[in-house]
């Protein structure tokens, strides 16, 4: 049975993270249904979201091995949380001037936007979770759906609990100075 | 103060506490080498080809607990020292690798000598970075440092193009740095201690299995008091080797797939297993579903992803080593456990895994016990891969802590040389043995000229069988004795070891081994010893496989007929 796992990374902008994270879920064989990354609230600071199936892939170690790199700040699973999820997609299907009133009904239903027109297309817009994307995706399918786009699920979770920074991530560390006094052995 | 990007290098690897590189020039670092005759206090060893500048690092790094460094230019020199990355990635080696790269205007432009060392080396490094401006050098210094020798460590690579090692810039040594997304654990969870102390207490058949880890944490003292106060016998995995007294009485020796019998059959039985600084790795374990079948498991480890990996505990003790080993101590009731103790000795008694037949013939394993003889156990010991490292773990009571340095997880023949060289000089006082195949030998066999130069006294051993031993095992056990491309013809080492200047020594009775040793010993150099050791020899006691630990393959015991005929 397919279990889908909604996971939020927060990490550093700066170049290679994404083939870092790739990187890792590639070498160990983890799947990923669906990924969305952009800016967070944060200068420098990049949003994740990843959707995993429980079925196929061990999601504590997606989380675990993903949380080693350097440059993933914070992760957590948050599917037990009281979370949102929304994607968007881009949809051009064919329409006629016979049959385009049909889909604008559709489109409404669905509290859809109509985002281009011409003579044979439109091109329709929808925000919901995966559910509703499909939903529709399969109503509009008997018109001729010739382009689909899907951006992937992004998720947050309700009221003042987040995926945020924290205090502690902000600390500096202080170092020793290491100069010499490197020695093997000891005793038992 | 203005300095190049170059001399921040060796400004900050000086302050690391570093002492020896080792390394090999070509276009792309020569920045680098240009300025290193500033910094008399960075001792270079100038290597015969790159991969044994990682694996002399390694070693280096392990024997004296804290980071090794390694020096590549960029293109082949870089990729030459992946295989020695991996293999300090496997085993948790803090390494420390800087590599020239191609000038700025020709990374990503497929340059002359340019490879994407960053990106080959992203599966194999616990971070890595390109260095595209010198203001970045020091703190990327820092950090890199920081990030391999703290948490579990690991190697870290350093690429700096070129012109970024001759861009002068205002020195400024970083004090503080932020490392937001790194926070290696310490201490454990006091609920999982609790845990912890309550199965030990209810425990009737408990068994330590010890790793790398408690040598890293340097836990030797921590680990003793552990299974000394709750009475719990200690097995070392491969890599734990020296973690725990050689001769203590409560030791038990190696698990696994070339293990002791009887472990195999104490962790089979046992209802406690105490994974301590340990992975469950595949050799240790054997056919994973039947592991430790009857057990619980207490499981202490840096690493987050390590726990419930492989193995799911019943306490996790997430932390280092040694500073959790203080806080179970610190609330663990003494124990005994007399007749555990005594059944696993009874079991010792039959099933005697490491007994040397009694045969004229040179066998391997007596010439790794007459070493032991020898030395007593104190001196350092390097392998690399194959029977002769088995026979090295098993037929040498390791009494000194962190006194074997083995490939363990990458298992990388050719590790033998370089590996002893990086041995012998972060332990300069000590006698360093290098345990050899001879398949292995000529994986890396020109660093016999690194060891010539620079006069290294590292004794190598080489168990010449005249075949690639252990896969020849296997082809002997598993693919019905068709033996493909193991069988080897090999050069004369006594002279090649002459051609470069060392020592050679050939020994084929059994009756001149000890002499020989005593010889290799007493001389001021290098060595090299070639035992010509009896062909067929094979390494007992063996898990098949994919097979369980209860499958255990005791040494077999050979017939009259089989011995006669070879």
């Amino acid at each position: 049975m397919s279990i889908k796992h909604t996971i939020v990374a927060l990490v550093e902008n700066k170049p290679g993270v994404l083939n870092r994270i790739a990187s890792k879920w590639r070498q160990r064989s983890f799947n990923i249904e669906s990924l969305a990354v952009g800016h967070s609230e944060v200068d420098g600071l990049s949003r994740m979201t990843f959707v995993v199936d429980a079925a196929t892939t061990d999601v504590e170690q997606v989380v675990k091995q993903v949380d080693k790199l350097i440059d993933v700040i914070r992760i957590e699973d948050i599917s037990d949380r009281p979370i949102l999820n929304r994607e968007l997609a881009l949809i051009k299907v064919k329409a006629t001037p016979a049959n385009r009133s049909e889909v604008l009904q559709i489109v409404d239903i669905f509290r859809a936007n109509i985002i281009d027109v011409s003579a044979t297309t439109l091109i329709i817009e929808v925000t919901g979770d995966e559910d509703k994307v499909d939903s529709l995706l399969t109503l509009l399918g008997d018109y001729g759906i010739m382009e689909l786009c899907r951006t992937g699920r992004v998720a947050m979770i309700r009221g003042e609990d987040g995926v945020t920074l924290s205090e502690d991530d902000h600390r500096e560390i202080l170092l020793p100075h290491l100069n010499g006094d490197r020695a093997p052995g000891g005793i038992f | 103060m203005q300095l190049s990007g170059a001399q921040i290098i060796c400004e900050m690897l000086i302050r690391e506490g570093v002492r020896h590189v080792f390394g090999y020039p070509g276009g792309a670092n020569l920045p680098l080498y240009d300025s290193l005759p500033q910094y008399p206090q960075l001792e270079h060893i100038l290597v015969r080809h790159e991969q044994a500048a990682a694996h002399a690092a390694d070693a280096y790094a392990r024997v004296i607990g804290d980071i090794g460094v390694c020096f590549a230019t960029s293109g082949p020199g870089a990729t030459n020292i992946v295989t020695g990355i991996t293999n300090a990635w496997m085993d948790s080696v803090p390494l420390v690798c800087i590599t020239g790269s191609v000038v700025t205007a020709l990374v990503g432009r497929d340059g002359f000598q340019e490879a994407d060392i960053t990106g080959i080396t992203i599966p194999v490094t616990k971070h890595n970075y390109l260095v595209m401006n010198v203001a970045d050098i020091a703190r990327v210094m820092r950090e890199a440092c920081h990030i391999a020798r703290t948490g579990r460590p690991g190697p870290v690579l350093v690429d700096i193009p070129r012109d970024v090692q001759q861009h002068i810039t205002e020195f400024v040594y970083p004090e503080k740095i932020t490392l937001r997304g790194y926070n290696p654990p310490v201490y454990a969870d006091q609920k999982e201690i609790e845990k912890a102390v309550e199965l030990i207490a209810e425990a009737k058949k408990p068994i330590i299995l010890a790793g790398h880890g408690v040598i890293i944490s340097r836990a030797y003292e921590e680990l003793k008091e552990l299974a000394e106060k709750a009475d719990i016998p200690v097995i070392t995995t491969l890599l734990g080797i020296s973690s725990f007294p050689g001769t203590h009485p409560l030791y038990q020796g190696m698990p696994g797939m070339h293990g002791m019998y009887w472990n195999n059959m104490a962790i089979s039985q046992a209802d406690l297993v105490l994974g301590i600084g340990m992975r469950f790795d595949d050799r240790v374990t054997g056919r994973l579903k039947d592991f430790a079948p009857n057990a619980k498991i207490i499981h202490v480890d840096i690493d987050p992803a390590e726990i419930g990996k492989n193995v799911r505990p019943h306490a996790a003790l997430n932390g280092d080593v040694k500073h959790v080993l203080k806080q179970l101590n610190h609330e663990i009731s003494e124990q005994q456990h007399p007749d555990w103790l005594s059944y696993l000795a009874g079991l010792k008694e039959q099933h005697p895994s490491i007994s040397i037949r009694d045969t004229d013939k040179l066998l391997p394993q007596y010439v790794i016990k007459k070493i032991y003889d020898a030395t007593q156990g104190d001196c350092y010991i390097v392998t690399g891969v194959g029977q002769h490292q088995m026979w090295a773990a098993q037929y040498f009571w390791y009494d000194r802590p962190n006194t074997f340095v083995t490939s363990g997880g990458l298992g990388t023949m050719g590790f033998e040389i370089p590996a002893a060289m990086g041995t012998q000089l972060a332990a300069p006082n000590d006698v360093v043995w290098s345990i050899c195949g001879d398949g292995g030998f000529q994986m890396t066999s020109q660093e016999l000229a690194t060891i010539s130069e620079n006069n290294i006294p590292v004794k190598f051993a080489i168990i010449n069988n005249n075949y690639l031993g252990m896969v020849r095992q296997w082809q002997d056990l598993f693919y019905k004795g068709n033996q493909v491309a193991v069988k080897m013809l090999n050069p004369d080492f006594v002279k090649l070891a002459e051609a470069y200047g060392i020592l050679g020594i050939r020994v084929t009775q059994q009756v001149e081994v000890a002499a020989a040793i005593e010889e290799a010993m007493r001389h001021p150099g290098p060595v090299v010893v070639e035992f010509v050791v009896d062909e067929e020899e094979n390494c007992y006691p063996m898990v098949p496989p994919g097979a369980a630990l209860q499958e255990t393959i005791d040494m077999p015991v050979y017939s009259e007929e089989v011995l006669a005929a070879r």
